[in-house]
């Protein structure tokens, strides 16, 4: 117990500087990701087709195992001399982070009411006020929802971030694994674990504090 | 006015749901969509607001083709209430009643002083209900409340799908007496659809009675009751149909044409039933025996005789079973 703390006292400030890496890593790709996600996956919803075909891609794409995935980044991004670093993981988490966000994103606009949106057309709402005033308030749970997945989804896989030289909380478990280090491999872990559930927590209450009260169940 | 012309709809999967329908909605008039599930009364109506494409033919609103109008404007000018009352969860009782005057551009005050007054319509407290959300009222206040969401901006026509069909029926006939009430005021040209004999009888000015998208008859409840066309029509209203058109009479007329019995001072267990009550109702009331005596006051509590089982069945006879083209053929 004593050398543990001895541990931690060292390396604070380091797991500290850690951390906010990581989550900026994460907190940019997925602000990104929302900014196409969400425009696309209300988009596929006019488009039944076109969505199936984006869904499938962005399904497979989750199924890439994230070490290849990060891997097949560096020769793309070396042809522009970015091949290791903050660029390509971000992208790499970028990609991760569609699937749920559009997913959700056009589930849960497809899935409002046809009655409601019958309502709404007849009132005499034109698409992008229907969309604003009555699709996008009533689908948004299930949105948050997706976005919340995606959110953990890249706090996780984040950490191989550190393979490709992107730093983050995966330089303290790659750092472990390679000197046998038992304590910075669980330092980091749980450092990944903890920011994980408070990312998720937060955007828990957000989730709930714009949930229209009657939708909420 | 709306004006029906040959109007046609055929789906994409090939069911023709409306057969060269024609017929003409006059100015403040109700006109109710009648006929079995299927037959196109849903299909016909949001043909009108173009929620629906028009296969072939025309629909005409006070001479204008309605294809030839912007579909927004149409719909803004026509109110709509659905059976489902389609209200917006994410939105408050006087945001969901405010909707068209917002999209229309109100001034806020002329918006809150609306709601005032159509929350008054329909008896309901504008500032206890206005901050709450639909799933906090009863079915009742919701309907109601998607009643007066259509007639928000004042639309000269209203559409209206089985607006109390969810309701239960003691509920739905407050809700119609109300709804007719309203209607003496705002005179609204009205479309309504309905599966239920005794709501259209009620409430309609005419039936369109359809079967398979076609039209069968087109008339006043009481001349489709009395004079059906056709085999269809006289099965669809079925063997009691007198006992139905009962309610298209008050006792007000039963009093005109055979009067009514003398009252017994005496008797202790007495109820009173107006003289504007329609004599369906009446005959009810009378089979319940809710009371030994009923006697008939006018509006100001005058009593003017009472009223029995008897001399209903005798109106009945001679009124309106004895016109000649209700006797059974056999
Ligand atoms: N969107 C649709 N696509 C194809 N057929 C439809 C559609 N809506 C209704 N129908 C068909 O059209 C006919 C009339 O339906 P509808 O107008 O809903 O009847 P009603 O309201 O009288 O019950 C039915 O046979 C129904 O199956
Ligand atoms: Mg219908």
């Amino acid at each position: 117990m004593d050398k543990w703390l001895k541990f931690l006292e060292i390396n604070a400030p380091r797991i500290f500087d850690l951390t906010i890496e990581h989550a900026i890593l994460v907190g940019a790709a997925i602000l990104v990701a929302l900014l196409i996600g969400v425009p696309l996956g209300i988009y596929l919803t006019t488009n039944d087709y076109l969505a199936e075909t984006v869904l499938q891609i962005a399904s497979v794409m989750l199924t890439i195992p994230s070490i290849a995935l990060f891997g097949v980044m560096i020769p793309i991004f070396s042809i522009v001399n970015l091949g290791i670093g903050f660029v390509p993981a971000f992208v790499a988490l970028v990609l991760y982070a569609q699937l749920p966000i559009i997913r959700n994103t056009y589930t849960a606009i497809r899935n409002v009411d046809p009655e409601m949106r019958d309502a709404a057309i007849g009132l005499g709402m034109k698409p992008i006020q229907r969309l604003f005033r009555v699709e996008i308030p009533n689908a948004f749970p299930v949105i948050m929802a997706g976005i919340r997945t995606a959110v953990v989804i890249n706090i996780g896989i984040g950490v191989i971030a550190a393979y490709i030289g992107a730093g983050g909380l995966g330089v303290l478990i790659t750092q472990g694994i390679t000197r046998g280090d038992n304590y910075l491999i669980i330092t980091g872990s749980v450092a990944v674990a903890i920011l994980a559930m408070i990312a998720d927590g937060f955007l828990m209450w957000i989730q709930k504090r714009y949930t229209p009260k009657s939708i909420a169940n | 006015m709306i004006t029906f012309d040959k109007t046609t709809k055929t789906y994409d999967g090939g069911v023709t749901a409306v057969k060269g329908v024609d017929f003409t909605v006059e100015k403040g008039e109700i006109v109710v969509l009648l006929g079995p599930s299927g037959c196109g009364k849903t299909t016909l109506l949001r043909m009108v607001n173009r929620l629906e494409s028009i296969s072939d033919g025309k629909i005409m609103i006070d001479g204008e083709d309605s294809m030839s109008l912007d579909s927004i404007e149409l719909r803004r000018k026509i109110g709509y209430v659905i059976q489902s009352n389609g209200l917006f969860p994410n939105m408050t009782i006087e945001e969901n009643v405010m909707i068209v005057p917002d999209l229309l551009g109100w001034s806020k005050k002329d918006k809150k002083e609306r709601f005032k007054k159509l929350m008054n319509m329909i008896s309901m407290d504008s500032e206890k209900f206005g901050k709450r959300y639909p799933h906090e009222l009863s079915g009742g206040q919701q309907q109601r409340i998607g009643v007066i969401r259509a007639l928000a901006a004042d639309p000269p026509v209203m559409l209206m799908d089985e607006p109390f069909g969810a309701l239960d029926p003691i509920i739905r006939e407050k809700i119609q007496d109300e709804f007719l009430q309203i209607q003496k005021e705002v005179k609204k040209t009205i479309l309504f659809v309905s599966h239920d004999i005794d709501e259209a009888i009620r409430m309609a000015d005419k039936i369109v009675l359809l079967r398979g998208g076609e039209l069968m008859q087109y008339d006043t409840p009481s001349e489709m009751l009395v004079r059906p066309k056709s085999e269809f029509v006289r099965e669809f209203f079925g063997k009691d149909r007198a006992i139905k058109s009962l309610s298209l009479h008050t006792i007000r007329e039963l009093q005109d044409i055979i009067g009514l019995a003398e009252f017994d001072e005496g008797i202790t267990d007495t109820i009173t039933i107006n003289v504007n009550h329609d004599l369906r109702n009446t005959l009810s009331m009378l089979l319940n025996q809710e009371a030994d005596q009923v006697i008939v006051v006018d509006d100001e509590g005058n009593k003017l005789g009472a009223i029995t089982i008897d001399i209903v069945q005798k109106y009945l006879h001679f009124e309106i079973k004895a016109k000649p083209t209700l006797v059974e053929k056999g």
